[in-house]
């Protein structure tokens, strides 16, 4: 007969493994595809779907033709080799054309060009993207300078050319080695001066890109010194706000007016230059990189003073930021783009002939810069108002406030909104096709398709452009993850 | 009388001295927000020295009074003049008293995305511009003054609701002003921390700092305070000196105040 309930444990138990239905993958598969009769028979469903595109498609990409000249001896060398009424992928169209992709109808001797100014680009990129990180920064540098020097031999390999008996290729060869041989020990040695050449970068891809007198891109360098010239002159008297105002003023004249004359009688002077490429050669990756890295810096500071518009307490000045971002917004980009090409002709001073390319680019900024202007609006937004009291209370002047407190906090908050705006303009450079530029997708693919020996090809064009496009927007979409992750400052 | 943060510790009154200098004039003061009229009719005088502390319920308008004197809040009539200064729509003036009054928030209203002691060098180096070395041994002088020299180089989020405002107190010192403006200071933060913030407030009553302190901590007033003022619809009802007014307020108003946060 049990008298009481006194228990004591002589020996403690050892752990022991869990059932194999709470354990590894058995756990996994039981809790996420078949937890429920509604999710079994959905997880069978999607099985069954996966099976069916893999069979469709994976024969097709077996079957890849690498090396043919045309769409006909594709089909043909699949025929030969799996048996008539195979499916096969006809790459070879990439690999014929794959030039008139990246650079459109850049003439083929000049390609080194583009390419050094892509390489130069991320070198004039890290010091920005990477701030404060040297090492990440030295190293993007070094690869960078390695993979566009490799490109640069293997384009010399693919068109070889020789002017007056030197090889072309190699020479752009050893002139880029130096160059980026040089920017790479400035970024090991002292990372911070990157940024110089960084502030300088758009003058030199211009100058890269389109070519002509070097006497333009100095002249247009020229008017910011102008700029910085009259700001100093002026401020003293006028206050800092009115100073800048006139040297904006004295370096749009400078730009309208006066450059012209000046850089003219210099080239005649010195007529130093290199071979000038017209905006109608630009097509393929080259004209989407330019309008979309262009439009993505530009719309970016300037999406900042809208929002800070918006929220003025200046009438005028609020009047015309709200009016400017619900304006852009409130019409299609299409629209915009056709008064790029048509339209904003008759508003410019007569004679100016406005670049197409120019154009476009000022106008995807205006409609990239008004979403960004909301984005940013949403950050204020979310900011507690005890962080502008803070920044009052310690006497700090409405720029401070703004570039020291309130803008690092507001776009941090607005990191996410402001990269999904970027994608989304890098992937609609593809409309410029409807103004006749030779996007990568259509433009180009539509001249490729055109051709006798590919006509007919479908597939494989758009999934190769697609493919680098999907490269690009997710390289952004992970550095904005990262970003997040670097900026976050609440560590509970 | 029951009050948790009494204080129990000696104050040194030795610097204590109310000067006849006038560091702050209200005369006739009215502000409306919208058709409220939030504060009437106020005239103050704050000599140069004085420790005031300023209580009344919820909606009385103290804050709102000392947010006035740093101008985050605009008055609409009367006259306000901070050391010599008077406030106006005139930004250059505005600025000015800003950087010689001090001002400590409720939710301190630190700076997220700077370490403690950036948020300590900034206004010292973009307003005073203290060249950065020089900004950082003050900021260092002042948090260890505060007792969390340690702490400097953490994030706000990485510390407790006491040394935060610790720390905000210690921001305002950097800039060195010659007034202190307290808007609520421990009234955001657990009680065991409350006693923290008042002794680091106690220490610079005791250093001869000018103080308008808005709080509900009267063990505070009575151990610091050369005056209490009492407000209650946007008006001053009654100022007196701390043990006057404690043990022998004049007002109805007042009675029913002082019985309801001190009589359990």
């Amino acid at each position: 007969m049990q008298k009481s309930a006194t228990f004591v444990r002589k020996e403690m138990l050892q752990a022991q493994e869990p059932p194999t239905s709470e354990r590894g993958a058995i756990k996994w598969v039981r809790e996420n595809l078949f937890s429920s009769a509604l999710n079994s028979v959905l997880t069978i469903v999607g099985l069954v779907a996966a099976f069916l595109v893999i069979k469709a498609a994976l024969p097709w990409l077996l079957h890849s033709v690498w090396n043919a000249n045309s769409l006909g001896e594709c089909r043909d060398i699949i025929a030969a080799r799996y048996g008539e009424g195979a499916t096969g992928a006809c790459w070879a169209v990439v690999r014929e054309r794959w030039h008139q992709y990246l650079f459109g109808f850049y003439p083929q001797e000049l390609f080194w060009r583009p390419t050094m100014a892509f390489g130069l680009m991320f070198v004039a990129l890290a010091p920005v993207l990477y701030y404060g990180n040297q090492r990440v920064n030295t190293i993007m540098t070094g690869v960078v300078s390695i993979l566009t020097i490799l490109a640069l031999i293997g384009i010399s390999l693919a068109f070889p050319q020789t002017i007056g008996g030197v090889e072309a290729g190699a020479l752009a060869v050893l002139v880029a080695a130096l160059v980026l041989g040089g920017l790479t020990a400035v970024a090991w040695l002292a990372p911070k001066r990157l940024l110089y050449f960084t502030l300088l970068y758009p003058a030199v891809g211009f100058y890269l890109l389109w070519g002509g007198s070097i006497w333009g891109p100095i002249g247009t360098l020229a008017g910011f010194a102008v700029l910085v010239v009259v700001y100093n002159l002026t401020k003293g008297q006028l206050g800092v706000v009115v100073g800048t105002g006139a040297g904006v003023v004295a370096a749009a004249i400078w730009w309208l007016a006066i450059q012209s004359h000046v850089t003219g009688a210099l080239h005649s002077v010195l007529p130093l230059g290199t071979a000038h490429v017209d905006s109608d050669e630009f097509g393929g990756f080259l004209l989407a990189f330019v309008i979309g890295v262009t439009a993505i810096a530009a719309s970016l500071p300037m999406g900042i003073l809208l929002a800070l518009g918006r929220r003025s307490d200046m009438p005028l000045i609020k009047a015309l930021s709200v009016g400017f971002i619900e304006f852009i917004r409130g019409v299609p980009l299409i629209t915009m783009l056709f008064t790029a090409s048509l339209l904003l002709q008759y508003f410019l001073p007569p004679r100016s002939n406005f670049d197409l390319i120019l154009r476009v680019i000022i106008l995807v900024t205006f409609f990239s810069a008004a979403y960004i202007a909301e984005v940013i609006r949403g950050g204020l937004a979310a900011l507690p108002r005890g962080q502008y009291e803070a920044a009052d209370a310690l006497g700090l002047d409405y720029w401070q406030a703004q570039r020291l407190i309130v803008m690092p906090q507001a776009l941090k908050i607005s990191i996410p909104g402001i990269v999904s705006s970027f994608i989304g303009l890098f992937k609609d450079t593809t409309l410029v096709a409807l103004v006749g530029l030779h996007d990568p997708l259509q433009g180009v693919t539509k001249v490729v398709r055109a051709a006798i020996e590919w006509k007919g090809i479908y597939w494989e064009p758009y999934i190769f452009v697609g493919l680098i496009f999907f490269a690009c927007c997710f390289s952004m979409s992970r550095y904005s993850m990262y970003l997040e992750r670097k900026l976050k400052r609440d560590h509970r | 009388m029951s009050d948790p943060h009494a204080i129990t510790r000696e104050i040194d009154r030795s610097h204590m001295q109310v000067s006849d200098e006038v560091a702050i004039q209200i005369t006739n003061m009215n502000k409306w927000y919208g058709q409220f009229h939030v504060l009437r009719d106020i005239n103050m005088t704050v000599n140069r020295g004085e420790r005031i502390v300023i209580c009344g319920p919820s909606g009385s308008g103290k804050s709102t009074l000392i947010r006035c004197i740093n101008r985050l809040e605009e008055h609409q009539a009367g006259q306000i003049v901070v050391d010599g200064t008077e406030l106006t729509s005139d930004l250059k003036n505005i600025d000015k008293v800003r950087s010689e009054v001090g001002m400590v928030f409720q939710h301190f209203n630190l700076f997220p995305h700077l370490t403690i002691l950036e948020n300590c060098t900034l206004a010292p180096i973009w307003v005073r511009k203290i060249p950065r070395k020089e900004a950082e041994e003050t900021a260092m002088h002042y948090l260890s003054k505060v007792k969390i020299p340690e702490q400097a180089h953490k994030y706000p989020g990485q510390l407790s609701g006491g040394q935060q405002q610790r720390v905000a107190i210690a921001r305002s010192l950097c800039m060195r002003p010659r007034i202190m403006l307290f808007d609520e200071p421990t009234s955001a933060l657990d009680p065991e921390m409350i006693k923290e913030v008042l002794d680091t407030m106690i220490e610079l009553a005791e250093e001869g700092m000018t103080m308008l302190c808005v709080t509900h901590e009267m063990g505070f007033a009575q151990a610091v305070a050369n005056r209490v003022i009492f407000m209650d619809q946007g008006q001053v009802v009654e100022q007196n000196e701390p043990k006057e007014f404690f043990n022998n307020p004049q007002s109805d108003r007042t009675k029913l105040f002082l019985s309801q946060i001190l009589g359990h």
